[in-house]
């Protein structure tokens, strides 16, 4: 198989442990009085977009940040709790650059790019260094130094975290860089504005129409590159982890545009979230994959089993993922962990009123930690209840915020009974395809973090996406954008007072005002089509067959299903959809339409890429795709390649395949038993 | 599931709407009927917006995102104290178990002068991105700094710089104070640095402008009344501000 030859990869010559060190230092470099003159907009505020729009600022690049939030710091990044990942070896158990490549490569169920998975295995130790320069208070040892944990999918201990707030204080680190530029004038802060699509001209990405969401205003912004970093689409489901705000606008706008969208399919179920309460459910929370570290995840041996956890014996209890993955237990990737769940439930064995749901059990090392602690603070004899109260607090300290939150939604004490949990949408690993460079198939439009498509492959290892959003950002854009930088520097000097060159017109080019129109038009027709269904109606329908049908386990026909389904769906949104309010106002609900207007068409294109990847690997289940005892069956004859989809208009898309090459890692079945 | 029982939930509801910052806002009286006790305070808002939609009037706006009581983004004041009756939870968190079938719930926006009402219940919380941008910050730039276990943190300081790091600037301090102070918002930034050693080239400049551009935001003074601290969701303690004023102190008299 030979890759499309409209994908160009980029990825340097050399051997992967030089690639990146060799690009770096020969890479064209843009002088500082050029960078002056040269504006990024930087569209989303998390991770990703905070560490890029500071860092490039701080290189002397002008530069603009949008926010569809009040502040930049409510980006969802936020909301990440158990950790990132960095190959620091400081706990001296045999971590190496190599092995988080190696892990993060398996993780992925072989369906992510070396050099880029390397790229980043290389970078992640200078996160962790330039975080806690910035006073990010992560967790330490009594000794002074930092503290490590285990995440799924690896066996050493390099997730380093913050409580289980780690995405806040990292977010709230590169927030405040980020602040800095602002208060020193290097960065523009345009909060309250939603990106509504990228104005190319001949092709290229100059800029942005964006929509101030407080007075309505359609604005246009000029920029010599554009960095989307704009986060997943999990909410395509309605019901996921993700923020409620949390949208594929920008990434979708820019497809419609020209920029090809890279394994639409690949949606990380997370193993471990709150249940489903009812009809009213809004969104799903997170409980972090951390407590996978001291929590023992079970079902009763007897189906319909109706009595109490804590009345449930041990010898009648099923510690399913310790039974069928001996090696990694309870640490199993995420994609393992889901589908094991599911299949339990499925056959008859959850828990709860809806018997969706599994146990996740603290009392084994609520015990351990107590007895520790006994032990430390020299009490001889204690009671059961000393031990375990003293366990307790060892438990409080390391998950506490989370503890809260469960007994907040659930009402009941996860400290006394064990958590109900159930896995739920998290993370997108598809995303914008991009280069090495991070650039899209459009000249000048970059994706970083979640958005793009890169890293991850069929599954991400948890505590990966900070690592990534943050490599992107600090180390990776700062070097990779001065290449296509430094080629505008040449240009900008052979246009120099033309009168109808781009760098005189800038905003006034009319690509702007026809950009411009569209969208203002767009706005109008949502507002003028006064059908009588609600936004949230669409959202919630269209989440229900994405869930039925392209979710945890897929298959032909539901795909096949799901696709006229959404068609027709679609069809009924811009027939029937009721938008209330005016255009030149705070329009939350206007907001919402557009939202959900591009979800529906993703989710077609999602379903679409599902039905043509006729294998399991990672996220992607294909029923009819699993070895005897249900594992992802990955076919690597046929499908090792990345599928990057051209939009070519409504229902209508052109498969373009990147072959994936592996030189340096044996591509084999996934193993964790 | 959960606690809730299955018990539904009449209300009575009413809530502040206000079409813009300039416009006149007043209380609008809703009847919610059937309110499941497992729903979030937001979930029930969802169920009267969708409820405002079918009758053709415009929905409620309110600022909300995360939902997970993180992202410091939804900010209503319920029967008169920020983000509801209960202690140390934000509104997003808030579970409709805490009520009462019969009850009526008043809800406002933030109000103070530095906070203007964008709409009904969202208002403009710009003034707090300022102040970090004054001094809330360590200048390093990106790939100037050292290994990460060069500098050795007691566990203890690192823990209450975490404790302080919590913030989610959400403004419930500013609208719990009858002074309109941000001081519980500025203190624990101030605290979070001014206890790592990576804070202290700049620790003195940093208390002395952040607090300059506080006051300039049109914040309240600080009486000590301890509200802010009893009403933060995340409990960010009274003793930050004791360490902002003696910040404050040192860097004045040097």
């Amino acid at each position: 198989m030979a890759s499309s030859p409209k994908l160009n990869s980029k990825i340097p010559e050399g051997t992967i442990d030089q690639k990146w060190s060799k690009y770096r230092s020969t890479v064209h470099l843009v002088n500082p009085a050029n960078k002056r003159s040269l504006e990024v907009l930087v569209v989303g505020s998390g991770l990703a977009g905070a560490s890029a729009a500071a860092s490039l600022a701080e290189m002397g690049y002008k530069v603009k940040v949008f926010c569809f939030q009040d502040s930049p710091r409510r980006a969802h990044s936020i909301a990440a709790q158990g950790g990132i990942n960095a190959a620091k070896n400081y706990q001296n158990d045999g971590d190496s650059t190599y092995r988080l490549f190696y892990d993060t490569i398996k993780g992925g169920d072989y369906r992510a790019r070396e050099a880029n998975v390397h790229r980043l295995a290389e970078v992640s130790s200078s996160i962790i260094d330039q975080c806690v320069a910035q006073g990010v208070p992560l967790a330490r040892e009594y000794g002074g130094l930092l503290s490590n944990r285990s995440f799924g999918g690896t066996q050493v201990q390099r997730t380093f975290y913050a409580a289980g707030q780690t995405g806040q204080q990292l977010l709230l680190g590169a927030y405040s860089a980020l602040q800095r530029q602002v208060g020193m004038g290097a960065v523009e802060l345009c909060a309250r504005h939603e990106m509504l699509d990228v104005v190319t001209i001949n092709g290229v990405a100059r800029g942005i129409i964006a929509r101030n969401l407080i007075t309505g205003e359609m604005e246009k912004h000029f920029g010599h590159a554009v960095l989307l970093c704009t986060g997943g689409y999990g909410n395509v489901f309605y019901l996921s982890t993700n923020a409620m705000g949390s949208n594929v606008t920008a990434a979708w706008k820019a497809h419609k545009k020209g920029a090809f969208f890279g394994n639409p399919c690949y949606t990380q179920i997370h193993p471990t979230c709150i249940p489903v309460s009812g009809d009213h459910q809004s969104k799903l929370t997170l409980m972090s994959e951390s407590l996978r570290n001291d929590g023992r995840i079970w079902v009763p041996l007897k189906k319909d089993d109706t009595r109490k956890p804590t009345d449930i014996p041990e010898n009648e209890r099923d510690y399913y993922l310790e039974r069928r993955y001996p090696a990694f237990g309870n640490l199993v990737p995420r994609d393992v962990a889901s589908r094991a769940a599911k299949e339990r439930c499925d056959a008859g064995y959850g828990v709860g009123s809806s018997k969706k749901a599994v146990y996740l059990d603290f009392a084994a090392n609520t015990e351990r930690y107590g007895k520790t602690e006994v032990a430390k603070q020299n009490i001889h004899n204690p009671s059961k209840e000393q031990i375990m109260a003293l366990g307790k607090e060892v438990v409080k300290e390391k998950y506490g915020n989370l503890f809260d939150m469960y007994q907040q939604i659930t009402g009941e004490n996860p400290y006394e009974v064990p958590m109900r949990i159930y896995p739920a949408v998290h993370y997108t690993m598809g995303g914008l395809w991009v280069d090495y460079n991070l650039m899209t198939t459009i000249p000048g439009l970059y994706a970083l973090g979640e958005a793009n498509f890169s890293d991850h492959g069929a599954n991400r290892l948890g505590a990966s996406a900070l690592m990534q959003g943050l490599a992107d950002g600090y180390f990776v854009i700062p070097y990779t954008l001065g290449v296509y930088l430094s080629d505008e520097v040449s240009r900008m000097s052979a246009e120099k007072g033309k009168a109808d060159s781009i760098e005189t017109l800038k905003t006034n080019h009319p690509e702007f005002e026809k950009a411009l129109a569209e969208q203002t038009a767009l706005i109008t027709k949502f507002l003028t089509i006064k059908g009588t269904k609600s936004v949230e109606s669409f959202h919630k329908r269209l989440g229900l067959i994405m869930w039925d049908k392209c979710g945890m386990a897929r298959n032909k026909q539901g795909l096949t299903e799901a696709i006229a389904e959404i068609q027709a769906l679609r069809e009924e949104f811009w027939r029937d959809v009721r938008v209330l309010g005016e255009a030149n106002e705070f329009n939350p609900d206007l907001e919402k339409a557009g939202r959900v207007a591009d979800f529906i068409e993703l989710g077609e294109l999602m379903c679409k890429d599902a039905l043509h990847r006729e294998e399991s690997c990672g996220g992607h289940f294909r029923e009819e795709y699993q070895t005897e005892e249900g594992e992802a069956k990955r076919d690597d004859v046929n499908f090792a390649y990345v599928a990057a989809w051209e939009f070519k208009g409504i229902s209508n898309w052109e498969l373009n395949k990147e072959e994936l090459v592996y030189e340096n890692i044996k591509i084999a079945q996934r193993s964790y038993k | 599931m959960g606690s809730g029982n299955g018990e539904l939930l009449n209300l009575t509801l009413k809530v502040w709407r206000q079409k813009n910052s300039k416009a006149k806002g007043s209380f609008e009286t809703h009847q919610l009927k059937g309110i499941s006790t497992d729903m979030s305070f937001l979930e029930m808002f969802d169920v009267l917006n969708e409820k405002l939609i079918s009758e053709n009037k415009e929905a409620i706006a309110f600022d909300h995102d995360c939902r997970e009581g993180i992202c410091g983004m939804c900010s209503m004041y319920i029967n008169g104290r920020p983000h509801g009756p209960k202690h140390a939870v934000t509104t997003c968190q808030l579970h409709m178990r805490s009520f009462k079938n019969g009850d009526t719930i008043i809800v406002e926006p933030w109000r103070s002068i530095a906070f203007p009402v964008i709409k009904d219940l969202a208002v403009d919380r710009g003034a707090f991105d300022r102040i970090i941008a004054s001094g809330g910050y360590v200048s390093v730039n990106t790939g100037n700094a050292q290994d990460a276990n060069n500098i050795l943190i007691p566990k203890t300081a690192a823990d209450e710089s975490f404790s302080a790091a919590a913030c989610i600037a959400c403004g419930a301090c500013v609208a719990a104070c009858k002074n309109g102070s941000a001081m519980l918002f500025v203190s624990a930034k101030v605290s979070q640095l001014a206890l790592l050693p990576q804070g202290q080239v700049e620790r003195k400049e940093r208390v002395l402008k952040m607090v300059q551009q506080m006051d300039e935001e049109g914040f309240g003074n600080c009486t000590n009344t301890g509200a802010c601290e009893a009403e933060c969701p995340k409990e960010i303690s009274l003793e930050n501000i004791a360490r902002l004023n003696r910040e404050m102190i040192g860097a004045s008299l040097t």
